[in-house]
């Protein structure tokens, strides 16, 4: 009989999640296959051409300085850069670039390659094996067994996939490419909830076919800020985006179809996004919106399809055609890949830990839509979660979890596997309680060490940060350290800037932090040798200076219910054993098992009082377990 | 939880007057705490007391304000009732004093105490048994469902609506913000910032509204430590009879014969004092008695929120009368000028230009009690206070809206200060979370529902 090589990690699928996860395993050091349906989708981009958005920035960059790929892939293959919400406030600038999707599943097939621990594999994974409650093995379509002592899920759409475009349904996972349909059973078998969600997507257009003359032009940004702190490479806007409304016509066509929508016709039973609502979403929820906003953007640098984000649909084609045919700009439009509606297998994430362990199978894992999130930035960081902690489990060391007040990363999984999810998840900053410290200018500061410490950031990059960290320390104490006098200079730039004038001398701080003084005015007087630090370096300390008292304030709530984070819950409790407790309660943390008091106090449904009784009962048995020592004794 | 890293505090002696009135603090700190609140006589730190000692001083509001003389008893880790450093001070009974005091540490740094948290932590430290631990349980469940019929009768209540209201008012800005934010390439139309300032602000004013409310609703529950005070004769006991319905002081003609502090509790329509009808204050005291009669008025006028200064309008201003004007100029004083039946002789313009508050009154005629209660509403700050409006109903309740108070200020004067929308996001945050421990409900996902519900947002 043939033996199939044996592996640590096997990960199935090879999209956002897949990758960040059999790289951080394989980069561990682990034997680590990947398993794909084809070669030709890794890093498929199936929705739109790009990487980042509000809160999803922050996710890339926190990946990026922990050692993660995503960043690395989106800088090298954009075509068009912005910072949103520049205006808004540091803590919630977010980057978001288009993508050259072909050169981004390149980039990322090319990585994976390029690992020598990681096998690459192109075939349907249909089960896993599981013996004594731990996974053995995976098995595929083409009769292959691979044991494998972790296994991490990360079938996106794929799983169970079905599509719609009007009363048009077949079985298919994105892009032309089959689903996975035999892996559901399994999983069923082996006692995971398995739900069923929905997204969709809008149509992809012939660029020739639109008339741009009469759209808005939305440029990138002339200063391009990259994700990767370490990169030097000059990037530039090669391609812009466009701005096209609806109008009432397009409304009036999609109220008069909606009975043919599968959405609207009952044919779809899975849960949709709330923030990715389709266009008839839209205009059945909102009929007294005028128009809704469109943008037409790039799929790549030697492609003429355009996506047309904000018109995602399941209409039928003939609708298709007339819908988007109603709009100032795409009266001809030619579509080239029509709108879907695709539904998909995923599991319920309370069944994880934050590990992103299953509760019920040792060894196997799950990341991205899987875990009922959406978005590539969302997949691709638990990707990298749970590839690092499968390799951890395998190699013997202690579990790698990030917490709320550490990472937009930790309050996304522990939102995941603490709350769970109604419909498909996707990061905000409102759902980041300590957004302000939490920012993408210090996602370095925050992840670096940490990435150093897992052994998956480089060296070359560590160091770079330790420099940039002590330039900021140096300028931070120089600042706090220096005295602006009431010279000529001083008050001229103080005047022009609509401040008052000094009398005297006063810290350069405190100069800072008044409302109209940026970092650049002060520079001169802080350095006179005009020897000014980096930009980055200029950014951070105006940061931390000018919005200091808030960013102290918070920090001290974070520290408090940190607290409770470290206080350690074993995961053999049953709470159903713990007089008076409700019963509501119990089931809750029965089903949760959160890892710590503080986790336990995040899930909805156990209120104060619990805690109490929760608090009381843990002394209680940490008192008798000391106890039954000493006797033993 | 944070065994012992915070310092509790909360009254530990029964609701109701007592001899004496104790408030225990318990936690890492709780001797600087109490070293924040408490001057020694001595002149030493609390906490660099030794365990099982006491000290004698005096309780200040964090203003510096004199509450009440009082004795620090000092207990050392681990030799405490709950195991910790435990600081007590014990101050002359009254809720009114002993509520200050409560407030005054709590302003200094501790965490008012849930129900049977000192014995919780107790046991935690291993300073009682299992049983009565399990006691404990049982009182903290009884404490849940007792909670939870207080939450249902006062989910009809209005400080149950009045905080919903906060929380909407609190939940819409923050929509508005986090689709901004979130959805900054959408066509969400931006808040105009003016006006966004002023619905916070408005909002830190409301939340400041209900503490206020909740100290006039003390005031109305608990009686404003009061004195009565005037030259010998000049008819402070009759008016007290005349607020009290019956005769309780000695009332003679003979002055100086009111020798002891009588404390009594008075209702002035709808308004409790506790009026204390103090020595009559005059510099030649004919005996030792008296004298001691006279400090202790001196001592009782100090912590009186209200003084009533009795002059007889048929006599001419005597040089006690003018001595006792100088002594309690910019004091809470309501000068009642007395026995306005009888020809008037006396300078009342020297008392109204020291005193803007004052009353006209004879207290032998029944009718003037009216008008004493008209001006005592008045002068006690709670003439404007509607017995409709919501109330806070305990310490715990009123530290929570402080603190969503303090967290909706900065969050305006950030705005006004020119900073970014991020931080008052972030400040707002807070308010609401607090609202929510207000009202002891777990926040989840309300603005992000809400953004949902009121903005078609979304790709």
């Amino acid at each position: 009989m043939f033996e199939y090589k044996s592996y640590d990690v096997a990960v199935i699928g090879a999209g956002h999640a897949g990758i960040e996860a059999a790289l951080a395993a394989a980069r561990l050091g682990c034997r680590t296959a990947v398993f794909t349906l084809t070669l030709d989708a890794i890093g498929n981009m199936p929705c739109n051409p790009s990487i980042g958005g509000t809160g999803k920035g922050h996710l890339v960059m926190e990946l990026d300085a922990l050692g993660g790929e995503m960043g690395k892939a989106a800088d090298a293959t954009m075509l068009q850069s912005r910072m949103l919400n520049l205006a808004k406030g540091p803590a919630v600038h977010s980057l978001r670039v288009q993508s050259d999707r072909r050169a981004y599943h390149r980039y990322m097939k090319s990585a994976l390659e390029a690992e020598p621990n990681l096998d690459i594999f192109q075939d349907e994974v249909i089960g896993i094996d599981v013996e004594n409650g731990a996974v053995t093995a995976v098995r595929t379509s083409l009769g292959g067994v691979f044991p494998c002592r972790t296994a991490v899920i990360c079938t996106g759409t794929y799983l169970g996939g079905k599509i719609f475009v009007g009363d048009a349904v077949r079985r298919s996972g994105p892009d032309g490419v089959v689903p996975a349909d035999r892996l559901t059973q399994c999983l069923v078998d082996l006692g995971l909830p398995i739900r069923r969600f929905k997204t969709g997507t809008p149509a992809r257009v012939h660029s020739r076919s639109i008339d741009y003359s009469v759209l808005e032009r939305q440029d990138g940004d002339s200063e391009i800020v990259p994700f990767c702190f370490d990169n030097d490479k000059p990037l530039e806007n090669t391609r812009c985006c466009w701005i096209a409304y609806t109008n009432e016509e397009t409304h009036e066509v999609i109220r008069r179809n909606l009975g043919r929508s599968p959405l609207y016709g009952g044919a779809i039973v899975g849960i949709g996004p709330r923030y990715c609502p389709s266009i008839e979403d839209k205009v059945v929820r909102f009929p007294d919106k005028k128009r809704h906003q469109l943008f037409i953007e790039p799929c790549g640098a030697n492609t003429e399809e355009m996506y047309l984000q904000g018109m995602s649909s399941s209409l039928p084609l003939d609708v298709q055609y007339e819908m988007y045919r109603t709009i100032k700009g795409l009266e001809h439009v030619e579509i080239m890949r029509p709108a879907y509606a695709i539904e998909y297998d995923c599991c319920d994430p309370t069944e994880l830990y934050a590990t992103l362990q299953s509760k019920r199978i040792k060894g196997l894992f799950g990341a991205g839509q899987f875990n009922g999130t959406s978005g590539y930035e969302e997949a691709a960081v638990q990707g990298f979660v749970a590839g690092v902690n499968a390799a951890h489990l395998v190699l013997g060391r202690e579990p790698f979890v990030l917490t709320r007040k550490e990472a937009y990363i930790g309050t996304l999984i522990d939102d995941l596997v603490t709350k769970g999810v109604n419909d498909p998840y996707r990061m905000m900053t409102s759902r980041c309680e300590y957004r302000l410290i939490l920012r993408q200018d210090n996602a370095d500061e925050r992840m670096c060490p940490k990435g150093h410490e897992l052994g998956l950031l480089s060296d070359s990059k560590y160091e770079l940060f330790l420099k940039n960290h002590e330039e900021l320390e140096k300028e931070l104490e120089l600042i706090k350290h220096t005295t602006l006098h009431a010279t000529d200079e001083v008050n001229s730039m103080l005047e022009s800037r609509g401040e008052t004038p000094l009398s005297g001398g006063v810290s350069a701080e405190s100069v800072l932090k008044r409302p109209n003084i940026r970092y650049t005015d002060i520079l001169p007087f802080l350095h006179a040798d005009g020897n000014y630090p980096s930009a980055k370096v200029q950014q951070k300390a105006e940061i931390e200076i000018k919005y200091e008292g808030y960013l102290k304030r918070q920090a001290a709530l974070a520290d408090k219910l940190s607290r409770e984070d470290q206080l350690a819950l074993d995961e053999d409790i049953d709470y159903k054993q713990i007089t008076g407790l409700r019963l509501e309660a119990a089931d809750k943390l029965n089903r949760i098992k959160p890892s710590s008091f503080g986790q336990a106090a995040r899930i909805s449904g156990v209120n104060p009082a619990d805690l109490q009784v929760l608090s009381v009962w843990l002394a209680k048995r940490r008192r008798e377990s000391a106890k039954e020592k000493t006797d033993d004794q | 939880m944070n065994y012992g890293t915070s310092v509790i505090a909360a009254i530990s002696t029964p609701a109701g007057k007592g001899g004496i009135g104790i408030v225990r603090m318990s936690g890492d700190g709780a001797l600087a705490v109490a070293g924040r609140v408490f001057r020694a006589k001595n002149g030493k730190d609390p906490s660099t007391m030794k365990g099982y000692t006491a000290a004698f001083g005096t309780v200040h509001k964090t203003s510096g304000e004199l509450i009440d003389q009082c004795i620090l008893l000092c207990f050392r880790a681990p030799k405490s009732y709950t195991g910790e450093d435990v600081a007590e001070i014990q101050c002359h009974g009254g809720e009114a004093v002993i509520q200050e005091v409560l407030r005054a540490v709590l302003d200094s740094g501790a965490e008012p105490a849930d129900r049977g948290e000192f014995t919780r932590r107790a046991f935690l430290n291993g300073r009682i048994s299992l049983t009565e631990a399990e006691a404990v349980m049982a009182i903290v469940n009884a404490a849940s469902a007792q909670g939870e019929r207080a939450a249902a009768s006062q989910a009809e209540g209005s400080l149950a609506r009045r905080t919903v209201e906060f929380r909407d008012r609190i939940l819409a800005v923050q929509t508005q913000i986090a689709a901004e934010i979130d959805f900054p390439e959408e066509d969400v139309d931006e808040a105009d910032r003016g006006e966004l300032t002023r619905e916070v602000r408005k909002l830190s004013e409301d939340v400041s509204g209900l503490i206020r409310g909740y100290d006039a609703g003390q005031k109305m529950l608990r009686g404003i430590p009061a004195a009565i005070v005037g030259s010998p004769n000049v008819g402070k006991s009759t008016i007290l009879n005349l607020v009290s319905g019956y005769e309780k002081a000695i009332v003679s003609p003979e002055a100086g014969t009111t020798r002891d502090i009588i404390e009594e509790q008075v209702s002035l329509g709808g308004i409790t004092l506790m009026l204390a009808d103090t020595a009559g204050i005059r510099e030649q005291a004919s005996g030792d008695v008296e004298r001691i009669g006279i400090d202790r008025a001196r001592e009782r006028l100090l912590r009186s929120s209200l003084i009533l200064a009795v002059f007889d309008v048929s006599r001419p201003l005597e040089e006690d009368d003018l001595a006792l004007i100088e002594e309690l100029r910019g004091k809470p004083v309501l000068a009642v000028i007395n026995k306005n039946d009888l020809p008037a002789v006396a300078d009342t313009g020297k008392i109204k230009e020291a005193f803007p508050s004052f009353v006209e009154i004879s207290a032998v005629d029944p009718g003037s009690l009216e008008k004493l209660e008209a001006a005592v509403a008045e002068m006690a700050g709670v003439a404007s206070f509607d017995a409709d409006q919501p109330l806070l109903a305990n310490e715990r309740q009123r530290s929570c809206a402080v603190r969503a108070n303090d967290a909706l200020r900065e969050a305006a004067d950030s705005l006004e200060k020119g900073y970014t929308l991020d931080v008052c996001y972030a400040l707002l945050d807070e308010a609401l979370s607090v609202l929510y421990e207000l009202s002891g409900e777990n926040a989840s996902e309300e603005v992000i529902d809400a953004v949902f519900r009121d903005f078609c947002v979304g790709k």
